[in-house]
């Protein structure tokens, strides 16, 4: 199975250990992922909330440079991929939006004409290569990992794309599958405050300390998501929170495809495990022999 | 709050009259907008909203303020930059409404308004990421964090100062931004896109009817009394 591929700009920098674990759980289970050529930046919510035609063209570029090849376009950052998404709907919906970005892609030469689906690696993992092809490939089983599946917002929301929106099952269908305990987390779908961070900091750490904390309680040894900025306000601002709400947390923060691919078989380095802040999982059970 | 003239009403301030026209403007993008017409005040919006607490115009109150002809107290609130845009509202609507939408619309108006504090962070934040996303075409997060710290609070950079040497240490920083290949040509796009975003002619600006709140009252007979 081939897919284009969109990293987007955080797992360029700060998430690559998502980037790197992306395409080695894809390429364990022969799928080809074709980084898309000169993609630019989605514009994420930042775009988007200042100039909203501005925020779907740029966007849209990426749409059209991906149509080119006919391919679905798989994008692991779950701004990127509500963006993508969102732009691909309403264009969809307002015919005159869809004319009005056309026009604004013309300048670029390009233009696009809505036969491209956006997927998350996650649902193409599910949907496509199924859970029995996973099972088959992995080396180790997790027995005894217990894991709080962090869906975050917004890979299932606004619109209802691959999996519910208020209770997601597909991140614990997987790892049930390969014998990972899957934790009872009503904070899934929680926001973690996003960049919030950065405006108003005691809204986020307030947040982020909650999901945290629910996951301390019902005992997880790690908190899986999907999304770069919530790992990335879940773990690095883990000290902060630590210092605002007087706790003692050391949660570690993994990528979904990090735990797969240690799952497969691949190493801490392979997968960008060494390069996490925070203390590294204590897995029990088949995968402490590795 | 300000009331709307006592003597006259139905009718709105000219400057209020002007905030609603550009808001009904920067909905146009939103399909089904015209949703917010059929609110039925539940609350649903603030009981799903993980910041309500933090905000001084609950999300309910948000649409109710629309409806009174009241956007300016709203475009002065805390409210919409609190926003973290996680969907929830937007989801249990019960009558559809895009919440999320609506308050990307009213951040948008206050932009364009300049109704917003010096040195506001949201507006900084924005601002500065697309002056990047101009120069590269994509984001460069340490650039964009420094740039935007500059801007608001020069130093905060110090306590930012840990957890950089942190994430260096780990290999998680891109000294250089990338730059697309093609910048020229999303350049073009940016600028043609731009340009759409300018208010347009008036005429044209108005074809989403405005049916909704005081402005309405004497456009439609709502209630006709009986002859005697």
């Amino acid at each position: 199975m081939d897919y284009t591929y969109y990293p987007g700009c955080s797992l360029e920098s700060a998430h690559s250990s998502y980037n790197d674990s992306v395409k080695k759980v894809f390429n364990h289970l022969d799928c080809n992922l074709f980084e898309l050529e000169d993609w630019n930046c989605c514009g994420a919510t930042s775009y988007m909330s200042v100039k909203e035609t501005v925020g779907f063209a740029i966007s849209a570029r990426n749409l059209a440079l991906a149509e080119k090849h006919k391919r679905d376009l798989v994008a692991p950052c779950s701004s990127c991929y509500t963006i993508l998404k969102k732009t691909h709907n309403y264009m969809k919906e307002l015919p005159e939006l869809h004319e009005k970005i056309n026009e604004c892609l013309k300048e670029g030469g390009l233009s696009y004409n809505l036969s491209i689906q956006v997927r998350h690696p996650l649902d193409v993992l599910i949907n496509d290569i199924g859970i029995e092809k996973i099972k088959e490939k992995a080396k180790y089983n997790l027995k005894g990992l217990k894991i709080a599946n962090y869906y975050g917002c917004q890979i299932v929301r606004p619109d209802k794309g691959f999996d519910d929106r208020e209770e997601p099952m597909t991140m614990d269908n997987l790892f049930d599958s390969i014998g990972a305990e899957n934790v009872y987390f009503p904070m899934k779908v929680k926001c973690c405050g996003g960049m919030l961070m950065t405006t108003f900091e005691d809204v986020a750490l307030k947040l982020s300390k909650e999901i945290i904390e629910c996951a301390v309680i019902k005992g997880a040894d790690c908190i899986v998501t999907t999304c770069p900025l919530c790992q990335m306000n879940l773990e690095a601002y883990q000290n902060e929170i630590n210092k605002a709400y007087d706790t003692k947390y050391n949660m570690p923060i993994l990528f979904f495809t990090q735990v797969l691919g240690l799952a497969f078989g691949f190493s801490d380095k392979e997968l960008g495990i060494d390069k996490n802040l925070t203390d590294r999982i204590k897995i029990n059970g088949a995968l402490m022999h590795q | 709050m300000k009331i709307v003239d006592i003597k006259e009403p139905g009718k709105l301030s000219w400057k209020e009259a002007d905030l609603r026209e550009s808001f009904l403007r920067q909905l146009e993008v939103v399909p089904n907008s015209e949703k917010i017409k059929s609110c039925i005040q539940c609350g649903t919006c603030t009981g799903s909203c993980p910041v309500s607490y933090a905000m001084d115009i609950s999300p309910r109150e948000v649409i109710a303020l629309f409806r009174a002809g009241d956007l300016e107290t709203l475009l002065h609130s805390k409210t919409i930059w609190v926003c973290a845009s996680c969907y929830a509202c937007q989801t249990r609507c019960p009558s559809l409404i895009k919440v999320t939408d609506i308050m990307y619309a009213l951040k948008r108006l206050a932009m364009e308004k300049k109704i917003y504090p010096p040195n506001f962070p949201v507006y900084s934040l924005s601002k500065t990421f697309v002056n990047i996303m101009n120069r590269y075409g994509r984001l460069h997060e340490p650039l964009f964090l420094v740039f935007f710290l500059m801007k608001t609070n020069p130093f905060k950079l110090f306590s930012f100062m840990p957890l950089g040497l942190r994430m260096a240490k780990r290999k998680r920083i891109a000294y250089f931004p990338s730059k697309i290949k093609n910048l020229d040509s999303l350049k073009r796009i940016i600028k043609k896109a731009e340009q759409m975003d300018l208010p347009q002619t008036k005429e044209e600006a108005q074809y989403m009817k405005d049916t909704v709140g005081y402005s309405a009252v004497d456009k439609e007979i709502i209630f006709e009394p009986t002859k005697n």
